[in-house]
């Protein structure tokens, strides 16, 4: 079998950043994605960051996503597309990671491994449900900016986080009509900047408000809302029928974290971060020796940030390969915790800031 | 319906091949997710489940949850939102868990 320094599965913000930095550092680097084009969720990101200059702030998420690819290019790492892992065995001779391609099932055994495997969204479950025409908002953004093609016309979003607002906000550049986004919580989830835009351009935000049930025979035609109260219980009289031909789910995102179970790696539960996620270590490597996780797999959060822990982890590996000598490696990996500490301020950040810090706590044998 | 105006990105391709949906011609674009195709020819319902023959869509659009499942080429189970359109590709919407060869 091959034997390669370090393999990353991903190739989303989090696993090209890693791969650009093993690279740098004079590592040999294979990075795998199971699509066509790499890129994983950041061409859908049309509007631009947030944050400071380094963070590439006014910055559209696909010129970064262009960039990094070009980066990624020149960095001299191989990248195997269209190949789905479906294996990650450490031994005693290395890490085995198996994959398909093009209905071959190929193997190859390295001394690091990156998890960057992104997360999905989450789902909500009422009368209705699974009719076509419901699907996750980000499903909806795909469509739009990615494949450019509409979903439907006339569309109801639900979570007014950040990606509820944003992608109801594209769906109007895309000449979709945003009938109302309604949100189960008494505020916003989302930024107010955000909000501002969807409300100037006429569509309703209802907080208080949930999706009763979704109605039509092949795919849904119209839903039924109603207002709740404080403890989420429906208020009768206050249902309302709007008719839709969509219905875009935005109500979060769960890590994608198979690999990491089927390898061994410590699990703990922080609901802010998605859910059940994989305990790292300052050097993002989990508990299992040479698994390394990066991006949403470490925790929901954003492209930024993303690119941060796959540069974190990316300089983590080459150190541990020995290509980078202690007293390199130290200050590289405070500069990009210097950054990761300034993303994750203000209202939204300092709760994620929170929830990292729990995650790192569990890795020393707390929690 | 594509999305051909956009205030920010690019114009986009003409279709360029043809792709047929349980036996009807549609226009597609070379390398597009199947998806995608059938999203711009007005076509929503993918499959139907096993049991009780309910309709289902897309729902992820990334390769994930396995709801746009349909048979192509006579192969069950491909999810179409992330398999390119290929010229004159035979699709059919899927029964249940599907069987091989429904086309060939
Ligand atoms: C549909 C969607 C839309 C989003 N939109 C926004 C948005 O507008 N704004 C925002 O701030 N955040 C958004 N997010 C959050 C987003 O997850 C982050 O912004 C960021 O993309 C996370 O980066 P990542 O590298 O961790 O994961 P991703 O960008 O998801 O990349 C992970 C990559 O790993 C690949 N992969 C996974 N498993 C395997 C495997 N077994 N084998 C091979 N390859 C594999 C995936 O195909 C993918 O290419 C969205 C998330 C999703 C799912
Ligand atoms: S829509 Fe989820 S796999 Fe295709």
């Amino acid at each position: 079998m091959r034997k390669v320094q370090s393999l990353v599965i991903g190739a989303g913000p989090a696993g090209l950043a890693a791969t650009i930095e093993i690279a740098k550092g004079g590592g040999e680097v294979v990075l795998i994605d199971e699509n066509a084009k790499p890129g994983g969720q950041l061409f859908k990101q049309i509007h631009k960051f947030f944050g400071s200059k380094e963070h590439r702030a006014g910055i559209r998420g696909y010129d970064i996503g262009t960039q990094l690819l070009a980066e990624t290019t020149s960095s001299g790492a191989e990248v195997l597309l269209d190949s789905p892992v479906y294996g990650v065995y450490p031994h005693n001779e290395g890490i085995m990671v198996s994959y398909l391609h093009r209905e071959q099932e190929k193997a190859l055994l390295a001394e690091k491994v990156i998890l960057a495997s992104g997360g999905m969204e989450n789902t909500l479950s009422f009368p209705g449900s699974t009719l076509p025409g419901i699907m996750g908002a980000g499903c909806a953004q795909t469509m739009i900016n990615v494949n450019r093609v509409l979903p439907g016309k006339k569309v109801i979003m639900v979570g007014s986080g950040n990606v509820g607002l944003i992608v109801s906000y594209q769906l109007m550049q895309a000449g979709a009509d945003v009938l109302a986004l309604i949100e189960g919580a008494p505020s916003i989830g989302g930024y107010g900047v955000h909000a501002g835009k969807i409300r100037r351009a006429g569509t309703p935000i209802k907080v208080s408000h949930t999706i009763k049930r979704a109605l039509g025979e092949n795919q849904v035609e119209a839903v039924e809302i109603v207002q709740v109260d404080d403890k989420f219980r429906p208020l009768a009289g206050t249902e309302e029928i709007i008719a839709a031909d969509t219905v875009c789910i935005a109500v979060g995102l769960s890590p994608l974290t198979e690999l990491a179970w089927l390898c061994g790696c410590e699990f703990t539960y922080i609901p802010l971060l998605g859910g059940h996620v994989p305990i790292h270590n300052e050097n993002m490597e989990t508990s299992v020796p040479g698994i390394y996780v990066a991006g949403d797999i470490a925790g929901v959060e954003e492209a930024s940030t993303a690119m941060e822990e796959g540069r974190l982890a990316g300089i983590a590996v080459a150190q541990a390969l020995g290509l980078y000598p202690p007293e390199e490696a130290v200050p590289l990996k405070e500069e990009v915790w210097n950054r990761l500490n300034t993303l994750r301020t203000g209202p939204f950040g300092q709760k994620r800031f929170d929830a990292k810090v729990e995650l790192l706590q569990a890795a020393k044998g707390g929690n | 319906m594509r999305v051909a105006k956009h205030p920010i990105l690019p114009p986009i391709k003409e279709p360029d091949i043809t792709i047929y949906v349980d036996g009807k011609a549609i226009p597609a674009i070379s390398g597009e997710p199947i998806a995608a195709a059938l999203l711009a020819a007005g076509i929503k319902v993918f499959r139907k489940t096993a049991k009780k023959g309910y309709p289902r869509g897309i729902f992820c659009g990334i390769g994930r949850c396995t709801d746009c499942v349909m048979t192509v080429d006579g192969q069950p189970n491909v999810r179409t939102c992330v398999t390119p359109a290929r010229e004159n590709m035979r699709i059919e919407t899927q029964n249940g868990l599907g069987s091989w060869g429904e086309q060939g």
